[in-house]
């Protein structure tokens, strides 16, 4: 029997981090605030876990200036988009193998 | 697989649907606020219709539209639409706004500002455009261009909206269009088209969205 474990991708077992990647999924560019208020975490929390995913090659950070207050956005890359498709291929593989 | 981890593979699906759509559509539009607005152009109509009426019933033959008379009637309706447009957008406003807090969500945030956004660009458009062809007492088509930019904006604005909207933009359209071709009657198709279509988008939406939730309570 096929390991159910397969093809989930470790970086998005966690809540923050797979919110994120949602969000980016389906918009182009999110800055932090929004973010921040779409997931309901906090600065810290969000930071670290924009942080690693950035650090994955999963996300890319652009970081520009509204007038003087600095405005940083996030997109989502090739290798992000695909790194979370596959990781929802097997979430639902996961659903289908039971039944 | 146990139950457990089942079920708990389920509710991550269901959190990644829900964040994607919560994150790109802004859905607290409520329908009240369409019957709202649909009544104050209404209202807004049958003011314009008196003041059509008074207007006609001094009407020079001589001096056509281009009368003193003609420019006041023309400041008249600019103020009564501006009027209209203010009490219907408060009234809109008030009523999404009071949904949104039912369900715990942001007024104003992403999904917000990208709607705003989309739906503005071709109003603002279509508010110059008819500006622009008052200036040349280009009245005629005054009814259809306001059904027909509204149309767009609203087609364009589905996008971050619920979907439903997209068909009270179409029929805005089409009643623009149709419009065109009988222009001594635009401000009966501009009452239909903001003001009895609005009227039965926010009913549908209401029964749809809405009322499950009422009951509940």
């Amino acid at each position: 029997m096929k390991n159910p474990i397969n093809g989930l991708n470790k970086v998005f077992d966690n809540r923050v981090r797979l919110g994120v990647m949602s969000v980016l999924m389906v918009n182009e560019e999110v800055n932090f605030n929004d973010l921040k208020q779409m997931l309901e975490v906090t600065d810290g929390n969000l930071a670290t876990h924009l942080v690693n995913l950035e650090d994955n090659g999963y996300i890319r950070v652009h970081k520009g200036f509204i007038g003087r207050k600095t405005n940083t956005t996030y997109a989502i890359t090739k290798s992000g988009e695909k790194a979370f498709s596959d990781h929802i291929a097997a979430l639902e593989n996961m659903i289908k193998g039971v039944k | 697989m146990s139950r457990q981890n089942q079920l708990e593979t389920m509710q991550e699906i269901s959190d990644i649907k829900r964040i994607m759509e919560r994150s790109s559509r802004f859905i607290s539009l409520s329908g009240l606020s369409g019957i709202a607005a649909g009544l104050c152009a209404l209202a807004g109509a049958y003011f314009a219709n008196n003041i059509l009426n008074d207007y006609f019933s001094e009407y020079n033959h001589g001096t056509g539209y281009t009368d003193r008379n003609f420019d006041s009637l023309k400041i008249k309706l600019l103020v009564l639409a501006g009027v209209v447009l203010a009490a219907a957008l408060v009234l809109s406003f008030i009523f999404t706004w009071r949904r949104a807090k039912q369900n715990h969500l942001p007024i104003w945030d992403l999904t917000a500002r990208k709607l705003m956004w989309n739906i503005l660009i071709p109003l603002l458009s279509g508010g110059l455009f008819i500006l622009a062809m008052l200036q040349y007492s280009e009245w005629r088509f005054v009814a259809p261009a306001c059904l027909i930019f509204y149309g767009l904006a609203l087609v364009n604005g589905s996008k971050y909206t619920l979907t439903d909207i997209r068909y009270l933009g179409y029929l805005e359209i089409v009643l623009g269009l149709v419009n065109t071709q009988f222009t001594g009657y635009g401000l009966y198709f501009w009452a239909v088209g903001f003001g009895v279509l609005h009227i039965i988008y926010g009913v549908l939406m209401w029964w749809k969205y809405e009322r499950a939730v009422v009951n509940v309570r």
